[in-house]
């Protein structure tokens, strides 16, 4: 029952080692891939700024700008039989687990190709083939959910893991309690990931939580705990990666804490005016994305001209994802009552607005 | 027909769990002390014995967590049976009842089903006072995704469980405190009652009583007495059902007698008899020859005091006084 918490990084940067080092051991292939799929979500994050300006995505909209190596990292830990639950800033997860980004932006989009059919949006992405098992919208309720998905796990003596992401603010909400609780009670095979970009909408994690190192929460359950420098994918991975063969091997549960940044607002709309000039150009600074790129420039893994090859690619990848968005169809209104129940039942409401509840 | 056996409700109700789990291995019970202290109103007695914990799970006192983990183990194909001790605990776990478990088949295309039942009694009289007396169905009846359940005597308790247990969305499954003693004739045999259907439980004349469950039960009572003692016929249509909702038996039954009183134990405003009165107008309008009337609970929190409790909680006679005067407005009697 001891808790894991090893003298991890505190602070966002500290103990970065020389890339050189920091990639020994590592397949240089993998390292570009990784890289790729940082790119692609720093991307088509971007571009859902400017759809969602030119009123192409409705609702709300929360992006995964700054986060991208804690995205990449924690799903390179992941097999693809292992469940996904995350909360609504959830895109890059989707495209990180491996689905289609036209299939995401389609959703985004609202239209009948997406992930969800067009039924979710932005905060409700779904794959069941990808096993991503929802973007969940209020703050919290991925947590009882993915704990329960943990739970069916054990009960039918499977050896997949469930990562549950959650953001700081979700700390504080009864169902991470009673759920963390549970889940070192029952021994299940999850891995709770609070993603610490620092504010929630606009509070500061010190502001809201009294015990402002998150992991430490895990203290009150015996539950392992560990902090990771969000900003370090490799870092974020192998924490993980620890993690996810704890919860396989030896059905335990881990509460991990990636600190990370979050580049832009609580939203899309949101400008952030509650941060100070140099809070935002410190976090910017270490920009994940443009850190990893340079690391691998500096140790070789990556040329100029291949990099520039690359993202090109990823800007293919994401017109195309946007052109099929764009020509997909919208659901049908005849379809508006089709997926209230997955079972038939007799009286099922049909009325549209205006028409008799009886005919 | 199948051979009957005459048995409590609450003896119906640990059969079809037991059956229940006996028949799919997918099936297993969770709730606050429903395994060592064999639940609070002793549904799930001997279960956690003769099935084990795997099967019958007790669990923290944590209705919101617990509630959701069976939506999320619902939604890997598991199909959960959780117990909250009485309905008023059920608040604690609304965000994840309403906000996930009615919304996760429609929100993410249909993906994923989510198949579990929530049991939990409802019902007042016991002088367990404000917080411990609640009648929420409507909360749940109101809200898409589920389904909701509310039988009124041990045989439809079995049927309507059973075929809860076997479908594939989020039931609300709600006894009654007050029904877990009272018996009633049971079928033998491996029989389902149809979600979604209400069922004319008495045939009459005179006018309609729309109830359910342990209001459908003194409706009852008290249409066979009238019958017998004043001649009146009263049909009795109990609901079994409040989400889906069926009107068309409703409007049918007023249609053939021209009068409807709706009785519930729950508080008066929008509730079912609200919701009722508003579909017999727009179904049978024509048809009506007196107002549609409600007997329901007085809306207070209801006191512990024994003659404030008994005043403010729909009875029997105050379901004769609206049918006479909805006969006697109608120069029916």
């Amino acid at each position: 029952m001891a808790t894991d918490q090893k003298p991890a990084p505190r602070r966002r940067g500290q103990g970065t080692k020389r890339a050189a080092d920091a990639f020994a051991g590592e397949k240089p292939g993998t390292l570009v891939d990784y890289y790729r799929t940082m790119w692609l979500l720093r991307r088509f994050e971007e571009r859902c700024v400017e759809l969602y300006q030119r009123a192409r995505i409705g609702g709300y909209c929360h992006l995964n700008l700054g986060e991208e190596a804690t995205v990449v990292g924690l799903m390179a830990a992941l097999e693809p039989r292992d469940y996904l639950f995350t909360n609504y800033r959830e895109h890059g997860y989707a495209l990180a687990k491996g689905i289609e980004a036209g299939r995401v932006m389609a959703e985004l989009f609202g239209k009948a190709t997406g992930v969800s059919r067009g039924r979710g949006g932005s905060m409700h992405l779904f794959d069941a083939e990808a096993r991503l098992m929802g973007g969940y919208a209020i703050v919290g309720g991925q947590i009882p959910l993915a704990t329960g998905a943990a739970h069916a796990i054990v009960y039918r003596g499977g050896d997949e893991v469930v990562m549950c992401q959650m953001g700081d603010g979700t700390v504080n909400t009864g169902a991470f309690h009673e759920c963390l609780n549970m889940a070192q009670l029952w021994k299940l095979p999850i891995v709770y990931v609070i993603v610490n970009n620092l504010t929630g909408m606009g509070t500061k994690v010190e502001a809201a939580s009294a015990e402002p190192e998150l992991y430490r929460r895990a203290c009150a359950y015996r539950m392992a705990s560990e902090r990771v420098d969000g900003n370090d994918l490799l870092a974020v991975r192998d924490t993980a990666r620890r993690a996810v063969d704890r919860a396989r091997a030896e059905s335990q549960p881990t509460l991990l804490e990636a600190v990370s940044f979050r580049m832009r607002g609580h939203s899309v709309v949101d400008p952030a005016r509650y941060r100070s000039k140099e809070e935002v150009e410190q976090g910017r600074a270490q920009d994940p994305v443009v850190a990893f790129r340079a690391r691998l420039i500096a140790a070789g893994v990556l040329g100029e001209a291949e990099v520039a090859e690359l993202e090109a690619d990823v800007e293919k990848e994401l017109q195309q994802a946007v052109d099929f968005a764009d020509a997909s169809p919208d659901p049908t209104v005849e379809e508006l009552f089709d997926d209230v129940y997955a079972s038939p039942v007799a009286n099922a409401p049909r009325a549209l607005p205006g028409d008799p509840a009886w005919r | 027909m199948h051979p009957v056996a005459v048995m409590t409700y609450r003896q119906a109700l640990h059969d079809t769990l037991r059956e229940e789990l006996l028949r799919d291995e997918d099936v297993y019970l969770m709730g606050e002390e429903i395994g060592v202290f064999e639940g609070s109103y002793k549904i799930t007695a001997g279960l956690l014995a003769e099935f084990g914990p795997k099967r019958v799970i007790d669990t923290p006192i944590s209705e919101e967590g617990f509630v959701g983990a069976a939506i999320g183990a619902a939604m890997l194909g598991l199909r959960p049976i959780v117990e909250i001790m009485t309905i008023n605990f059920s608040i604690l776990a609304l965000d994840q009842l309403v906000n996930h478990g009615a919304k996760i088949y429609g929100m993410f295309g249909g993906q994923t089903p989510v198949p579990m039942v929530l049991r939990t009694p409802g019902g007042g009289g016991q002088q367990l006072a404000a917080t411990h007396s609640q009648n929420l169905e409507v909360w749940y009846a109101h809200v898409p995704g589920f389904k909701v359940v509310v039988p009124s005597t041990p045989a439809d308790a079995r049927g309507l469980l059973r075929s809860a247990v076997r479908d594939n969305d989020p039931v609300i499954f709600i006894e009654n405190l007050a029904l877990y003693n009272t018996k009633g004739e049971v079928p033998d045999g491996d029989y389902t009652t149809e979600l979604g259907r209400a069922e004319v439980v008495k045939e009459g004349g005179d006018l309609t009583i729309v109830a359910y469950s342990r209001m459908a039960k003194i409706a009852l009572d008290l249409a066979n007495r009238l019958e017998d003692e004043e001649g009146i016929s009263a049909e009795v249509v109990d609901l079994r059902s409040l989400r889906p909702l069926d009107r068309e038996t409703v409007v049918a039954s007023v249609r053939r007698t021209n009068r409807a009183v709706v009785m519930e134990e729950d508080w008066l405003s929008y509730g079912v008899g609200a919701e009722l009165a508003a579909t017999i107008q727009e179904g049978a309008f024509d048809y009506l020859d007196a107002p549609v009337r409600r007997v329901a609970a007085a809306e207070v929190p209801l006191p512990y005091a024994k003659p404030m409790e008994l005043a403010a909680l729909p009875n029997a006679d105050h379901l004769t006084r609206v049918i006479h005067e909805t006969l006697d407005v109608s120069g029916a009697r």
